[in-house]
């Protein structure tokens, strides 16, 4: 039996087509009631209830949300581009789920453990930005198209700095694997060892990067209700728009995994002695999802110019030259290694 | 049929049918995202090849920049498609000699292919063994041939600067914008504060 699945194709399958639902089911039904919870934080920082009609508290309040979505009708604006109107949505949330194949939840927990994961996160994350540019291109509207312009210039610049801070962990680690990532951040001190200490710098800017890479407030121009309506989604009703609306979120939470994973050791215990686990993963993924939610609570909305003078004439010089420092005190073994994991060993 | 040679004949034909569609399309765009499709099924070529560092830097660079900036370019292009189907028709004789012409060179090439047997030994790159391609190229490229490397860049950097200097001209006409004068204003000077008493007016 255990040869079935371990040789033969079919074998094989199954137990990937397994993993993959034993993944997929748990998040997609997560982002309901991240979406729940989210509104309820907002709902706190600005004093109101929040949802709560729907199920007690209002936690069912997604789920309507979602039949809502889905039996309303699909309307296609006059001249739009009906196939690549369809398409952009689909493209949207089918690279924000793709790309979970690679985040591990545990130690060599992935569905696919392979050797250049960071870059594989990073080419798919930066393929999202089709979904939004040929969702404003085939919506043939004047609102749209700006939307998806402002997005798409946002999405690349900030996809300069975010390549070049992982670079930075890369040089630390010495490998591109997820598994190697966090097993290199672990160390006799707990949570003093993991990378958020010793990249601190790098760890506000990947931050605030991927606020703007997913196009959250502060930095949520391409919608920016009060100039441009709701930017490369204005034409979007039902099913499309909730999958672009699923995969913006989705995409957000892959920021929460990747800053567990970069920064803050994974499935690593903060605790020396306590078990290591997929708990912890899950529990700091919870955490940062929180602050995300906290800043677009209590951040006003950047202004356009600013923000692409903050990607290309402060993020970028910034992170460019600590890979030159982190490469310069790699090389060196500085501070007892703490940024040559590789060469202690750890 | 084995998983590999399934997934080869997948991305190859999808190769193929993008490169294709990339080039009969009648609309500019449907060209850039049919070109996307090749770009993406030629990176799953690399990947079957055992290049997957090759075949990430592909989709990084080509689909998430290059491809970005033609889709860019292409989108706010105003084209007339009357137009210009006549002009394809004009060059349509020449552009098929072109290819001919092409196509028969490299069947001269290829037909003629022979690799001599001490071809691989006497191989200047030789690949690095027992050791992840990642590793292996950046042996290559930032060790073994680092000059040629640096040369490279300086092309590169030479190419950048000429076409910043092409481009660049400063024009004194417009307003341009004051970064620093916007974050140093005092708003005391620039608004003043009225109390409006209610039904008065100012």
């Amino acid at each position: 039996m255990a040869e079935f699945f371990t040789d033969t194709n079919l074998g094989i399958f199954l137990v990937i087509l397994g993993k993959t639902l034993l993944l997929i089911l748990p998040i997609v039904t997560s982002l309901a009631f991240l979406m729940y919870g989210e509104r309820k934080i907002w709902a706190a920082v600005q004093l109101r209830k929040g949802p709560n009609v729907v199920g007690a508290f209002g936690i069912l309040q997604s789920f309507a949300d979602f039949i809502k979505y889905i039996v309303k009708e699909v309307v296609f604006p006059a001249g739009a581009d009906r196939v690549v109107f369809l398409l952009a949505p689909m493209i949207s949330v089918v690279m924000a789920v793709i790309v979970w194949a690679v985040i591990p939840f545990g130690d060599g927990w992935a569905i696919a453990d392979i050797n250049v994961a960071i870059l594989y996160v990073f080419a798919i994350s930066s393929l999202e930005v089709y979904g939004v540019i040929m969702g404003g291109w085939a919506s043939n509207s004047k609102y749209p198209f700006l939307g998806s312009l402002r997005s798409a210039a946002q999405m690349i610049s900030y996809e300069v700095s975010i390549g070049l801070i992982i670079i930075g962990i890369i040089i630390s680690t010495g490998s591109m694997n997820f598994g190697d990532i966090v097993n290199s951040q672990a160390g006799d001190y707990g949570l003093l060892s993991w990378y958020w200490l010793p990249h601190f710098p790098m760890l506000i800017l990947f931050f605030i990067s991927a606020l703007a890479e997913t196009n959250r407030p502060p930095f949520d121009l391409p919608e920016a209700e009060s100039e441009l309506v709701a930017g490369y989604q204005v034409e979007y009703s039902s099913t499309p728009f909730m999958l672009f609306f699923l995969g913006e979120l989705l995409a957000m939470v892959l920021m929460c995994a990747l800053t567990t994973l970069l920064f803050f050791g994974g499935w690593l215990s903060p605790i020396p002695g306590l078990p290591d686990g997929l708990l912890w993963m899950v529990g700091k993924m919870f955490l940062v999802f929180f602050a995300f939610s906290m800043i677009k609570a209590i951040t006003p909305r950047y202004r356009y110019d600013q923000l692409m003078r903050i990607g290309w004439k402060v993020f970028l010089p910034l992170s460019l030259i600590w890979v030159v420092l982190v490469a310069f005190l790699a090389k060196f073994e500085a501070f007892g290694g703490a940024y040559a994991r590789w060469a202690i060993g750890g | 049929m084995t998983v590999a040679a399934f997934a080869f004949y997948v991305f190859a034909i999808t190769t193929i049918t993008g490169g294709f569609f990339t080039v009969v399309s009648r609309n500019p765009v449907h060209s850039v995202l049919w070109l996307i499709l090749a770009f993406l099924s030629a990176a799953g070529l690399f990947v079957l090849l055992g290049a997957e560092f090759i075949a990430m830097l592909l989709i990084i660079v080509y689909v998430g920049a290059v491809a970005v900036l033609f889709l860019f370019v292409v989108m706010m292009l105003d084209v007339d498609f009357a137009e210009l189907k006549a002009e394809m028709a004009r060059y349509m004789p020449l552009a098929l000699l072109i290819g001919v012409v092409l196509l028969m060179q490299l069947g001269m090439a290829f037909g003629a292919w022979t690799e001599a047997d001490q071809a691989q030994a006497l191989r200047g790159a030789v690949t690095p063994t027992d050791t992840q391609n990642t590793a292996a190229l950046g042996l290559l490229i930032y060790d073994k041939y680092f000059l040629l490397f640096q040369l490279s860049g300086l092309i590169l950097l030479v190419a950048m600067i000429g076409a910043i200097v092409l481009t660049l001209r400063h024009r004194t006409d417009i307003k341009r914008q004051d970064i620093l004068a916007q974050m140093y204003r005092d708003p005391a000077k620039s608004m003043e504060l009225k109390d409006v008493k209610p039904g008065q007016g100012l």
